[in-house]
């Protein structure tokens, strides 16, 4: 029987934009921030990012497995929870470490809670803050970039010591340099020990040492814009979550000088990059409505900048962006716009 | 109170079937606190069976006395008095096990398991039974805290702890001194995490039996 008329439920213009499509457009973005830790720490990021990423894809295709749903590593999210994971590692970290990252996000974030779309906490936060408490020494060993003496854009390779003074590496002779992060000298040693270089621009190009995908603000950056262009994310919580940082390094920063840092300083350093324009606006765990991605942004800029600033860690963004994805049911709940035609008596 | 159960299976039924942690969810306070080395947890479970068999034992016998309004009471003085002893003999000859449990000894007074039995099981059964059953329930508890506490130390710190009394200690090196050690599996987002792997793998095996016998 030929059937002339079709009756299906909405909706019935489809977009054309499938899970697939906009992971790998994310793993793209991402890529010239990953070249660029490459370039700049050498083997061990290349080791740490290939590592990641291919002990993600495949936990993600054992847990399929297991689970017995059909096969859900072609459409890329896992290859891009094991990107952003790696991006936020420090260069050198061990394999088996990686690994074990990658069996938190994976399994354990998103497996366990059912899988792609099911999962309350980001995959790749969640890898990371594991990591973080479970080898703190480990997680928090930087190598300097490109520390044997090589110049770089014409430029002698520097790097800032333990007291925050900026030194050139001259030496050819050892392997690896490793110092604390800006934020971790912020941290404990207050403003001054980074005040040479709270307005230098190094913290937007990202000859800094920190985890791979923190140190280039501009290729983060130009990675938001393309995806922004692209409309897979849209402006909310990036502007809210970084404004929002912003705003309250400004007022410390002019109410104690001495003691919080620049606007600048803390803007393009950390995690605030790759965690405001990936983390945050992961489709899983941060809210639909605008009103609500605006609240989740504000959220983690205020506790990003608690942390950074009275907490006992140097960088807050994985903590602040992980327990904002627990408020996201209830800010959806509050944030729920009016359906068009729905009189309040009706809505309510 | 018709009592269909064997003798054995009042033992039995604790240490699997209704398992106090893994079924029942009962004293995950303990469970989760404690079970930091594989000590501690065998500890925590031998503790816990004194209270529980004593307790059971105890109420069981003066069931036909109790007035059901006050009951609640003095359940609690007869569970306190065992815990008080078992603290007491604790303090006297295993003082790193009562340091290593802490608070959390005097606290088995208010742990689930003992008082939960007490209502649901001792209060209506016979004493021969109310003893079986409080046998089966500490060990399913203790077997349940070995594991897990294995796991957190293996885990956290490359080592598994079994019996410490003064110079006799029991201590294996598993995973080579160069073990960094997972910190997070020793701190309680660890307990949690294990436990509910643990959870699942019960779960899991419940289901293959069932499947099996139908």
């Amino acid at each position: 029987m030929d059937k002339k008329l079709f009756v299906s439920s909405s909706p019935h213009v489809h977009g054309q934009v499938s899970t697939p499509a906009i992971m790998w457009t994310v793993v793209l973005s991402l890529l010239p921030a990953t070249l660029w830790s490459f370039y700049l720490f050498g083997l061990p990021a290349v080791t740490v990012v290939l590592g990641t990423v291919a002990l993600t894809a495949a936990l993600e295709a054992i847990s399929n497995k297991v689970a017995g749903g059909p096969l859900a590593l072609r459409d890329g999210s896992a290859v891009l929870t094991g990107l952003l994971l790696a991006l936020t590692l420090p260069p050198g970290l061990p394999l088996w470490m990686c690994g074990a990252g990658a069996f938190v996000s994976v399994v354990v974030a998103k497996a366990f809670f059912g899988g792609l779309g099911q999962n309350l906490f980001n995959p790749a936060m969640t890898g990371r803050v594991f990591l973080l408490i479970a080898f703190p020494a480990a997680m928090t060993k930087w190598l300097v970039p490109r520390g044997t003496g090589e110049s770089l854009l014409g430029h002698p390779v520097t790097a800032y010591d333990t007291a925050g003074k900026l030194v050139e590496l001259t030496s050819a002779k050892v392997d690896a340099i490793t110092a604390a992060t800006p934020l971790g000298l912020l941290c404990e040693k207050g403003a001054g020990a980074v005040a040479a270089i709270q307005n230098s621009p190094d913290l937007f190009i990202g000859q800094l040492n920190g985890s791979l995908g923190e140190t280039s603000a501009a290729f983060l950056l130009l990675g938001g814009l393309f995806l922004l262009v692209r409309r897979i994310i849209t402006w909310h919580i990036p502007v809210a979550y970084i404004g929002t940082v912003a705003v309250i390094a400004a007022i410390t920063h002019a109410v104690d000088p001495a003691q919080y840092a620049s606007v600048a300083f803390h803007v393009f350093t950390g995690g605030l990059m790759i965690g405001a324009f990936f983390m945050a606006t992961d489709y899983v765990t941060s809210p639909m409505y605008p009103m609500g991605k605006l609240i989740f942004g504000v959220g983690c800029g205020v506790l990003t900048m608690v942390i950074r600033l009275w907490g006992g860690y140097p960088e807050g963004v994985s903590f602040a962006v992980l327990l904002l994805n627990a408020c996201v049911p209830i800010i959806d709940n509050a944030t729920r716009p009016k359906k068009f035609g729905l009189t309040k008596l009706a809505a309510a | 109170m018709a009592n269909k159960t064997s003798l054995l299976g009042e033992i039995t039924k604790g240490l699997w079937k209704e398992n106090p942690i893994l079924v029942l969810l009962l004293g995950c306070c303990p469970t989760l606190a404690v079970s930091t080395l594989a000590y501690n947890g065998l500890g925590m479970g031998l503790a816990t069976m004194v209270v529980l068999v004593g307790s059971n034992f105890l109420i069981s016998l003066i069931r036909p006395i109790v007035p059901k309004s006050v009951r609640i009471p003095i359940y609690i003085v007869v569970i306190a008095t065992f815990v008080t002893i078992v603290d007491l003999l604790l303090k006297a000859y295993l003082v790193e096990l009562s340091r290593n449990l802490g608070i959390f000894v005097p606290l088995i007074v208010v742990n689930c398991i003992i008082l939960g039995r007490a209502e649901a099981f001792a209060a209506r059964n016979t004493v021969g039974r109310s003893v079986l059953d409080g046998i089966g329930m500490s060990l399913g508890f203790m077997a349940a805290l070995l594991v897990l506490g294995s796991i957190r130390e293996i885990l956290g710190a490359g080592t598994l702890t079994l019996w410490v009394m003064g110079e006799t200690v029991v201590k294996f090196n598993l995973l080579g001194e160069n073990y960094p050690g997972i910190l997070v599996m020793i701190l309680p987002p660890g307990a949690f995490i294990a436990l509910g792997v643990l959870l699942a793998i019960r779960a899991k095996i419940q289901k293959r039996l069932d499947t099996a016998r139908s």
